[in-house]
C-alpha cells in the first residue's frame, strides 16, 4: 500500500478514527468542533492576510482543530473559539529565529486551562476497549512512515514507560497498574500527534531525543506532585527548550572543534 | 472471623511522594471477608478535603475495625463522628428517580401531569473490627476516643510489620491484603485504625455506628480502593458523593460515563424500580468493559427538578465539610448555590480496577440526573376521532417502551410482555392502510 507523501493526511485520517471512537463512547461532546474548526481556520487565514504571508495550506490548522476537539472539554461556548484563536495565533506571535516553538494545540489547551476553570481535559473519555487497536495502528504508522518523525514519539514513549514502570516497581504494585496507566487516549494522542510535531521539535536527532526524554521526566515529576494531565503541561513547560537546543546544536555544527567541515551538508 | 473491607479514601501529596487516605475494614475471628457496597462523601475545595465514610455494620460491635491509610498523623480536631442521616440525605436527594405522567382525555385536548416520585436503590456499607497493641516496627503515633470509636494512628516501616501488628491484634489478614498495604507503606503514609469503644457506644445510645469524618489538606484528589479489594469476594459497589465549588467531578484515570437517562418505560416498572435500575446499571457496566464509573447525578445543591428529596440545608452541607457557603446565603437565588453534587457509582474488582481512583473537578455545570419516566395512559371510553388516534399511538408507544426497557436492562421481551399484562403491545402489525382514511 502506498502512503501519501504528506504525513499530515495520515494524521488527519488517524485523528478522524479517534474522533469516531470517541463518538461511539458515551458522553463524548461534539458541539464545540465547528467552533474550533472555524476559529483555527479563520485565524490562520487572517494571520496570513494581515502579515502578508504566502498561503501555507489548511492541513496544519485542521490538525490543530482535531487535536483541540479531541482533548479540550469546555463548560462555556466561548472556550473552544478562544482556544482555537490562541493556538493558531501562537504560531505567528511567539517565534524565535523564525520558528514557532509551542505546539499550537498544546498551547491553546494549556492557556485555556490556565485562564478558566471552564476548560479542562478528560484523559479517559475514550475508555480502554478500543484503544489497543489504535495503539497498534499508531505505532505501525510511526514506524512505517519516516516523515512522521517517529524518533520523538518513540523516545518519549520509551522514557515515559521506563519511568512509570520504575515507579510501579518501587511502590510494589502489580504490572497491571502500568498497563492501565498506558491505556490512556490522551497519552496516545500526545505521543503521536502532539510531541511529534516537526515544526516544534528540535532539528537535530540527538536534540530531539533529549527533548523527548526531558518532557517525559518533567511529566513524571508533575505526576508525582499530583498535577492532572502531566504530559500536556510538561510539553507546554518544555517548549522553549526547542529553540535553545536548536541554537546549541546549530552552533556546534557551524563551529566544529576538530573535524573539518564537509563540502556539502545534508539539509536539515 | 468476621472481616469486611471498604476501600474509600482520598490521598494527598505534599512535596514528594504520594500520600493517601484509604480505608479497609478488617475483622476478627473466622468468617468471610467481603464488603459489597459502601458510601462515601468527599467535599473538596482547592486542597481542602473532608471525607465522610458511612457504614451500616450489622455484626458484633467488638468485631468492627476500620483501617485507613492517611497522609499524616491527624490531630484530634481533624476527626469527627458525623450523623448517619447526612449520607441518607445525600442518597435520597441524588438517587435515580422514576417520574410519572398521566395522559389526559384526548377528546378534551387537555393534559395533567407530573407527579415526581423517587425510588432510591438501597446502598449499603459494612464495616468491621479492631486493632490493639503496637509491635514490630509499627509505632502508635496518636490515640483518641472520638464518639463511639477508639482511634489510633500508626506508622509502619514495612508492610510486613503492619500485617504482623494486625495479626497479633487478632485480625486475620489475607496475603493479598498485606501486598496491598505495601504501596501505602512505601509512600510513608500513616494508618488510621478505628474500633468501637463499647462503653462509649452504649453511652451514646445509638444502635448503629455513625460515619467517621476526616478533614485534611491535600493536592491530591483521590480515593484508594485497592485495600478493600484484597478482602473482597467478587465485585463491590461504591457510591461516591462529591461536593465541589465549580462543577462536575469525574475520574481522571477511569472512564466516567453518564447512566442512560430520560427514557420512557412501561408502567409496571413502578413496582420493580429497584430491580429495573440495578439491571440498567449492570448492563451499562458490562458494556463499558466493567471498567467505567457511572455518573448518576450532577446538580447544583440549590434546587432540584423533580425533587426526590429537598436539597441539603446550609447546616447539613457544613456538617459534611462545605466551608465556603455562608450561613445567610439565599437558597432561592437564580443560579443556585456554589455547590455541585456529583454522584458516582462504580462496581469494582481487582481485575478491572488495578489502581486507586483519581478524580478531577471539571468546569461542567450542566445538571444531570438518572431519570426514568412512566406515562399512565388515558383509560376513558371516549369515541371521538382523537380518541381512536390516541389508542393507536398508545399501541406504538407501548411497543417503544418495551423495546427501550429491553435495550436498557437486557430483559427478555417475552418477560417484559408478560409483566405488561394487558398493556403488552399486540404482536400483530397494524395495517398501514388503516391510518389513511380515518
Amino acid at each position: 500500500m502506498r502512503l501519501p507523501k504528506d504525513p499530515r493526511w495520515l494524521q488527519i485520517a488517524f485523528l478522524c478514527s479517534f474522533l469516531l471512537l470517541g463518538l461511539t463512547a458515551r458522553d463524548f461532546p461534539i458541539w464545540h468542533a465547528p467552533l474550533l474548526f472555524a476559529a483555527c481556520l479563520g485565524t490562520q487565514l487572517a494571520c496570513e492576510r494581515l502579515l502578508n504571508l504566502p498561503h501555507a495550506g489548511l492541513l496544519s490548522p485542521i490538525i490543530t482543530s482535531f487535536g483541540l476537539t479531541l482533548l479540550l472539554r469546555a463548560g462555556s461556548w466561548w472556550v473552544p473559539p478562544l482556544a482555537g484563536v490562541l493556538a493558531i495565533g501562537s504560531k505567528y506571535a511567539l517565534r524565535i529565529r523564525g520558528r514557532h516553538f509551542f505546539n499550537p494545540a498544546n498551547f491553546g489547551l494549556c492557556c485555556l486551562m490556565l485562564l478558566t476553570p471552564r476548560a479542562w481535559c478528560s484523559p479517559t473519555q475514550w475508555g480502554e476497549s478500543g484503544l489497543f487497536l489504535l495503539w497498534i495502528l499508531a505505532l505501525g504508522l510511526a514506524v512505517a512512515h519516516r516523515a512522521f518523525r517517529a524518533d520523538v514519539s518513540l523516545a518519549f514513549l520509551a522514557s515515559w514507560i521506563l519511568l512509570r514502570a520504575a515507579r510501579v516497581q518501587y511502590l510494589g504494585q502489580r504490572p497491571e497498574v502500568l498497563l492501565h496507566q498506558l491505556a490512556s487516549g490522551s497519552l496516545l494522542l500526545f505521543t503521536f500527534f502532539m510531541i511529534s510535531d516537526p515544526k516544534t521539535t528540535p532539528r537535530s536527532r540527538p536534540a530531539r531525543l533529549a527533548f523527548a526524554a526531558i518532557v517525559a521526566a518533567v511529566a513524571f515529576m508533575l505526576s508525582l506532585r499530583s498535577i492532572q494531565n502531566p504530559i500536556v503541561w510538561a510539553l507546554f513547560l518544555c517548549a522553549p527548550l526547542t529553540p535553545l537546543l536548536d541554537a546549541l546544536t546549530e552552533t556546534k555544527q557551524e563551529k566544529p572543534a576538530c573535524a573539518p567541515q564537509p563540502a556539502l551538508l545534508p539539509s536539515p | 472471623m468476621r472481616t469486611a473491607a471498604c476501600a474509600l479514601a482520598v490521598a494527598l501529596t505534599a512535596a514528594a511522594p504520594a500520600h493517601a487516605f484509604c480505608g479497609f475494614f478488617v475483622g476478627k475471628a473466622d468468617g468471610q471477608l467481603f464488603n459489597k457496597s459502601s458510601q462515601v462523601a468527599i467535599v473538596r475545595d482547592g486542597n481542602r478535603t473532608v471525607i465522610t465514610m458511612g457504614n451500616d455494620f450489622k455484626g458484633e460491635m467488638d468485631e468492627f475495625a476500620l483501617v485507613v491509610p492517611v497522609p499524616s498523623v491527624l490531630t484530634r480536631e481533624q476527626i469527627h463522628v458525623g450523623e448517619r442521616r447526612l449520607l441518607e440525605r445525600l442518597d435520597a436527594y441524588s438517587a435515580p428517580r422514576l417520574v410519572e405522567y398521566t395522559d389526559g382525555d384526548p377528546c378534551m385536548i387537555a393534559r395533567r401531569s407530573v407527579w415526581p416520585m423517587a425510588v432510591a436503590p438501597a446502598t449499603k456499607m459494612r464495616d468491621v473490627a479492631a486493632g490493639t497493641a503496637n509491635v514490630l516496627g509499627v509505632t502508635v503515633e496518636a490515640a483518641y476516643t472520638v464518639g463511639e470509636y477508639d482511634i489510633v494512628l500508626l506508622s509502619a516501616t514495612q508492610s510486613q510489620g503492619l500485617e504482623i501488628w494486625l495479626r497479633q491484634s487478632g485480625y486475620r489478614i489475607r496475603a493479598r491484603a498485606a501486598a496491598a498495604l505495601a504501596p501505602y507503606v512505601r509512600q510513608q503514609m500513616k494508618f488510621f485504625v478505628a474500633r468501637v469503644n463499647l462503653k462509649e457506644q452504649r453511652k451514646s445510645g445509638y444502635q448503629e455506628l455513625r460515619p467517621i469524618q476526616i478533614a485534611f489538606e491535600s493536592p491530591r484528589f483521590m480515593l484508594p480502593i485497592r485495600l478493600g479489594m484484597a478482602n473482597a469476594d467478587g465485585p463491590q459497589d461504591l457510591i461516591v458523593y462529591t461536593l465541589t465549588r465549580d462543577g462536575r467531578v469525574e475520574s481522571s484515570n477511569y472512564q466516567t460515563v453518564k447512566i442512560p437517562s430520560d427514557v420512557e418505560v412501561p408502567e409496571f416498572v413502578q413496582k420493580d424500580f429497584g430491580e429495573f435500575y440495578k439491571d440498567i446499571f449492570a448492563k451499562s457496566w458490562r458494556e463499558h468493559g466493567r471498567r467505567a464509573i457511572a455518573t448518576e447525578y450532577v446538580w447544583n445543591m440549590g434546587f432540584c427538578d423533580p425533587c426526590a428529596a429537598p436539597p441539603l440545608s446550609t447546616d447539613e452541607l457544613r456538617q459534611l465539610g462545605v466551608s465556603w457557603v455562608p450561613d445567610d446565603i439565599s437558597r432561592t437565588a437564580p443560579g443556585g448555590v456554589p455547590v455541585t453534587l456529583t454522584r458516582l457509582h462504580l462496581r469494582y474488582d481487582a481485575e478491572h480496577f488495578p489502581e486507586d481512583l483519581m478524580f478531577q473537578e471539571t468546569g461542567d455545570q450542566q445538571n444531570f440526573q438518572g431519570r426514568y419516566v412512566i406515562r399512565h395512559p388515558w383509560r376513558g371510553n371516549g369515541s371521538c376521532s382523537a380518541a381512536s388516534a390516541y389508542r393507536e399511538q398508545l399501541v406504538e408507544r407501548r411497543r417503544k417502551e418495551a423495546e427501550t426497557l429491553a435495550s436498557l436492562t437486557g430483559w427478555e421481551m417475552s418477560r417484559i410482555h408478560q409483566r405488561m399484562g394487558e398493556d403488552a403491545p399486540s404482536q400483530e402489525e397494524i395495517p398501514w392502510w388503516r391510518k389513511l382514511w380515518r
